[in-house]
């Protein structure tokens, strides 16, 4: 590929979806953009970069987008912030929240649908606990394509091996042919919504639970910075928000803090928590149009 | 170290599975059949047992049925291993007793996860 036009690849996809691609993935450009090249009756990548420098079809940007980010997903994925939700966040929520019963969770950048379910699933263990509440999952992800494999709720048996435990195969799921679909009472406890995490969040309103896990890996810090800020004001004072093992707000920003002994979870400091009390400020970054990359 | 008792008819998908479980660090030991895994666990009860459905001589779910019903049998993890991939046995497996189930093919991520689900990592 000629430099000049991995370089544009990797301005397009910095703006619309976040994604920082370095040269050593300039692989990852072969490999997922040839199929959309085809798609789109191209032969090869240099006419796809053509395409993108003179036609600017935004729906040729978006399948670029899409084809870029990661799907990588697994039920339960890392087990531990899910035992973690379980035994901790849900019982102080069920004390916290008794007046006015109801919960929100946001599973941000939710890919194929694992990470909602895997919490629908803990909170249908709980529902004797749960009745007369309301429970809401909203799981975004930017890619449309994604999220109507995540709606449909049909996993390939490698799919549902990954993480599942066998009592909630059982439990949740009806073997169809070769796959394994998810019961719609399972399904129902999600809404999904195609969104951007490099957008303003507030519209998605208020959470006391943020999953924000493996996404912020594929950002640059200020990026990075942006996302996390923006997830501080849509959080309560007593909130809390899941990261990725690889992940750290060290350096990134002041507006949360590792929760002591819970590795992966993090709350808001003193001045994250004072911004969240304060009507939603414009972010402070830019108003680019773009779409975040998913990787649950 | 765990121990783990590999119960397959086929030497090679004995031989994966003992790579995978040994880089896990689990002291395995292997069994053909489930009269041969029988005889293994009447001599030393393993931490874990992987286990086939369709074997010669004696099934996997067979010798489970036994190993519950034999003195500290109720201990070891049993983890089915298995084309066997429909509800109908998936149901009759964990009714017999087993602890996680996994349908082949498998790798080692599936192994890792459903032996640190039942918590033997």
């Amino acid at each position: 590929m000629k430099p000049d036009d991995f370089e544009m690849f990797q301005q397009l996809l910095r703006q619309r979806s976040g994604l920082v691609l370095s040269r050593d993935k300039a692989y990852l450009l072969e490999s997922r953009l040839l199929p959309v090249a085809r798609r789109t009756g191209l032969k090869s990548l240099d006419e796809l970069a053509v395409a993108v420098r003179t036609k600017k079809d935004e729906t040729l940007l978006r399948a670029i987008t899409e084809a870029m980010t990661t799907n990588e997903s697994s039920f339960f994925r890392d087990m531990k912030p899910f035992d973690q939700f379980r035994n901790f966040i849900l019982p102080k929520l069920l004390t916290s929240r008794a007046s006015q019963k109801s919960i929100r969770i946001w599973s941000a950048a939710c890919s194929s649908g694992q990470e909602p379910y895997s919490l629908s699933m803990i909170l249908k263990d709980e529902a004797a606990k749960l009745a007369g509440w309301r429970i809401e999952i909203v799981a975004t992800d930017l890619s449309s394509e994604i999220l109507e494999k995540a709606k449909a709720g049909v996993y390939t048996q490698f799919e549902v091996q990954r993480g599942l435990p066998i009592n909630y195969l059982v439990k949740h799921f009806k073997q169809r042919g070769d796959k394994w679909e998810l019961n719609p009472d399972i399904r129902r406890m999600v809404t999904f919504r195609e969104f951007n995490l490099l957008t303003d969040l507030s519209p998605l309103g208020k959470f006391d639970v943020v999953f924000c896990r493996n996404v912020l890996i594929y950002f640059d810090q200020q990026n990075k910075a942006k996302v996390l800020n923006g997830i501080s004001k849509q959080i309560p004072p007593d909130g809390v928000l899941y990261l990725g093992g690889a992940e750290t707000v060290l350096g990134v920003t002041d507006k949360f803090r590792p929760v002591e002994g819970q590795r992966g979870v993090y709350e808001l400091t003193a001045g994250g928590a004072g911004s969240a009390a304060r009507p939603a400020a414009t972010p402070s970054f830019g108003t680019r149009s773009t779409l975040a990359a998913g990787g649950r | 170290m765990k121990t783990c008792l590999v119960v397959d008819d086929s030497r090679v998908v004995r031989k994966v599975a003992r790579k995978i479980l040994e880089d896990l660090d689990f002291n395995c030991t292997e069994a053909e059949d489930g009269q041969k895994a029988m005889e293994a666990c009447a001599g030393n009860m393993p931490d874990a047992v992987l286990l086939d459905w369709n074997m010669p001589v004696m099934s996997g779910i067979e010798f489970l049925r036994r190993l519950r019903k034999m003195a500290g049998g109720e201990a070891p993890k049993v983890v089915f291993c298995t084309t066997e991939n429909d509800l109908a046995h998936i149901q009759e497996a964990l009714s017999a007793g087993a602890n996680e189930y996994i349908m082949k093919p498998f790798d080692s991520d599936i192994i890792q996860t459903k032996f640190a689900q039942v918590g033997l990592i």
